[in-house]
């Protein structure tokens, strides 16, 4: 809709025509990025682009690895999601040890359940309370100093301690499943290293009630936010796109596990119950010259058209229903809002996000009450298999890990597509949109420009997953030692061949 | 009242884990505000680090921005403090030294499953990477190491509490550890 502002016209730019505006770095979301803008004489907007500026290399090292580390490992991409990473990992390597979903023992799948709804969780409370809502309290163009956290906690102090003891207590389910509040060890190959005790149980049994009342409180105040602003919420970077997701078999809204749901901008399902080992026929990865997050897309849609997104709105448009009956109200209210089958309001993640945050209280509270939690029957065992592939629904959207292995146990082969690298093409279309009808012709002050970030925001973008990859470096590599001297030069020549030193 | 405190935090190349741990103060978050102001951080929308009291770096050094931003913390915090593994000694993403990057980029564009169009992307916009992940201290010289992958709350509030007194941190031995 807004692509062709991807790309400036490159006689304009080669005649220094257009000044540059850059957003650096993108504030309040995890990790780096940043977003340029080109501006002609008019300060109409030619060029808009969000860029991934960082990379860590993930997929590389891990090679060469016993395959049991993967899941303490690789939750070190994130320190939002360390949970998403550690459980999608053991899933994987469940299948190294030929233990299929269906037959990880009950006690095991329950207390990796508990433990990702309490990361769900967490992670929802903290985008909406600590990064987001000074925007949608303060508004977007609010000035500066009133943008962060504290600002919040003096003014609306009762918003902000509920968001903070709703974050709490996410981070305490975790750390009485794996140990730690941030990367704890949980889940092993075929299932789980400990059951929980009974104190540790009844611990998280008293305040939970508590919890889902704050958490339909968090619900209502981002519902009566979005409604009271229509149709401004509705329409801001909002852009018409498909969605993918995990969904149970019987298509309720599923975080842990379940079959490839992806439906089209009117709601028509495209693929159902799709077998995430088949991901790579389903999704290919385009590179793109200036940014280091690839950009996926359904292969048998092509580039163009098969772009999608994820996360908490994608999950809650292509769902059924919700098993937990409030989130469920909360859904049915939602869905009546658009009058359209699917809700394209890119706004409409924050709403989505504090409905699964209430789903995720709800479940905590039923699944306390089970007794399997304190059973002892926690791993299985299978025939070993030499490649594994997990998926779950992280915070951000549906993650994938996929590891091959050798005769020795030995990682030979990693491929990870995060959430946040999913709603690649979507985020760029959303500043795009927004540069296009909000910022341009306009002077560009620093509360305006704040409009591109709320847009970016909305994605609860993961920009530390989203840096993991290689493979996205630049053409012309710089080797700097500690002082900042020039110590190598590589260069990719157009044979393919890298040659180090002088041109 | 006394002018409060200002801290400007970072996170060069780690995972956010330690910015995490931090929020785990949870609602001794209130008890900072009354004697904290932030400046540059994640967590506001300030842009470049001003003049600072201390100034906390979550992340290695992995290339010319973290430098850039490395540097200006140290010209603006009279205290600066490394924060966790990836900040002391480049943590887990350090495991990238131990492959050259050609192999990283020959392994990502020969052999990536499902990647289209590949080629490495080649923009002005792309800092450069440096040849080896760094600990923050070989780049510019740092007063306090608070260690932990991340570190826990616990030691957030004891080391911030230390410094905002004006006293030196000291950690129980209990504290003191990698995970």
């Amino acid at each position: 809709m807004y692509e062709h502002l991807e790309t400036a016209d490159p006689a304009l730019v080669a005649a220094g025509k257009l000044k540059r505006v850059a957003v650096d770095p993108v504030s309040r979301v995890e990790g780096h990025g940043k977003v340029t803008l080109l501006l002609d004489e008019d300060n109409k907007v030619q060029q808009a682009r969000l860029h991934i500026v960082e990379f860590r290399g993930f997929e590389k090292f891990i090679q060469g690895r016993p395959y049991w580390e993967l899941p303490v490992m690789v939750q070190r991409l994130c320190g939002i999601c360390p949970v998403s990473h550690h459980l999608a990992a053991a899933k994987a390597i469940d299948q190294l040890v030929g233990v299929d979903p269906a037959n990880l023992p009950p006690a095991a799948d329950k207390l990796r359940r508990l433990l990702h709804f309490g990361q769900v969780l967490q992670s929802h409370a903290l985008h909406f309370f600590h990064l987001s809502s000074p925007d949608l309290l303060f508004g977007f163009e609010s000035e500066i100093g009133k943008r962060n956290v504290m600002a919040v906690l003096a003014d609306y102090p009762d918003i902000g301690l509920q968001g903070v003891k709703l974050r709490k207590y996410g981070q305490e389910v975790i750390r009485m499943v794996s140990g730690k509040r941030i990367h704890g060890t949980g889940a092993i190959a075929g299932g789980m290293n400990k059951a929980l005790t009974k104190e540790e149980r009844d611990y998280l049994k008293q305040d939970i009630a508590q919890i889902v009342i704050w958490a339909q409180a968090a619900l209502q105040l981002v519902t009566k936010v979005h409604t009271s602003h229509l149709p401004y919420y509705d329409n801001f970077a909002t852009i018409r796109s498909k969605y993918l997701s995990l969904t149970k078999p019987n298509g309720a809204l599923e975080l842990y596990h379940g079959g490839i749901r992806v439906k089209d901008e009117q709601g028509e399902t495209l693929v159902d119950h799709y077998d995430y080992c088949d991901y790579p026929e389903l999704i290919r990865e385009e590179v793109r010259s200036w940014t280091y997050m690839k950009f996926p897309y359904l292969t048998s849609l092509g580039k163009a058209e098969g772009w999608y997104r994820v996360g908490p709105l994608a999950r809650v448009n292509n769902c059924d229903f919700i098993d937990t009956p409030q989130a469920e109200a909360a859904r049915v209210e939602f869905k009546r809002h658009s009058g359209e089958a699917m809700v394209h309001s890119t706004l409409a993640f924050h709403w989505t996000r504090m409905i699964e945050l209430l789903h995720c209280a709800e479940s905590i509270q039923s699944l306390l009450d089970d007794p399997d939690l304190l059973s002892n029957d926690l791993v299985a065992k299978g025939e070993k298999r030499q490649e594994g592939i997990g998926v779950i629904e992280a915070p951000r959207g549906t993650l994938f890990h996929h590891y091959q292995i050798d005769e020795n146990d030995i990682v030979t082969k990693a491929n990870l597509i995060v959430s946040t690298t999913s709603n690649n093409t979507a985020m760029n279309e959303s500043v795009r949109q927004v540069a296009a009808e909000y910022l341009s012709g306009r002077e560009l002050t620093e509360p305006l420009l704040n409009n591109l970030e709320v847009a970016i925001r909305a994605y609860d973008p993961c920009l530390s997953c989203a840096t993991h990859a290689v493979g996205k470096m630049p053409l012309q590599l710089e080797l700097v030692d500690a002082d900042g001297k020039l110590v190598d030069k590589l260069i990719r020549h157009s044979s393919g061949e890298f040659i180090h030193g002088s041109e | 009242m006394a002018a409060k405190i200002k801290i400007a935090t970072t996170s060069l190349a780690g995972c956010f884990g330690c910015h995490m741990s931090f929020l785990d103060i949870d609602e001794r978050l209130l008890k900072l505000a009354d004697v904290v102001e932030f400046d540059r951080s994640p967590l506001t929308d300030i842009e470049h680090c001003g003049p600072c009291d201390i100034g906390l770096i979550e992340g290695g050094v992995c290339n010319s921005e973290n430098v850039h931003v490395l540097r200006e913390f140290r010209a603006n915090c009279k205290i600066l403090v490394a924060v966790g593994a990836c900040a002391i000694n480049g943590g887990l993403p350090a495991l990238r030294n131990f492959f050259k990057l050609e192999d990283c980029l020959l392994e990502a564009y020969q052999d990536g499953i499902g990647v289209d169009n590949p080629q490495i992307p080649n923009d002005p916009e792309l800092p450069l990477l440096l040849d080896k992940v760094r600990p923050v201290h070989e780049i510019v010289k740092i007063d306090y190491f608070m260690p932990g992958c991340p570190p826990s709350a616990d030691v957030f509030w004891s080391y911030l509490s230390a410094l905002i007194e004006g006293r030196d941190p000291t950690l129980p031995y209990e504290l003191v550890h990698y995970d």
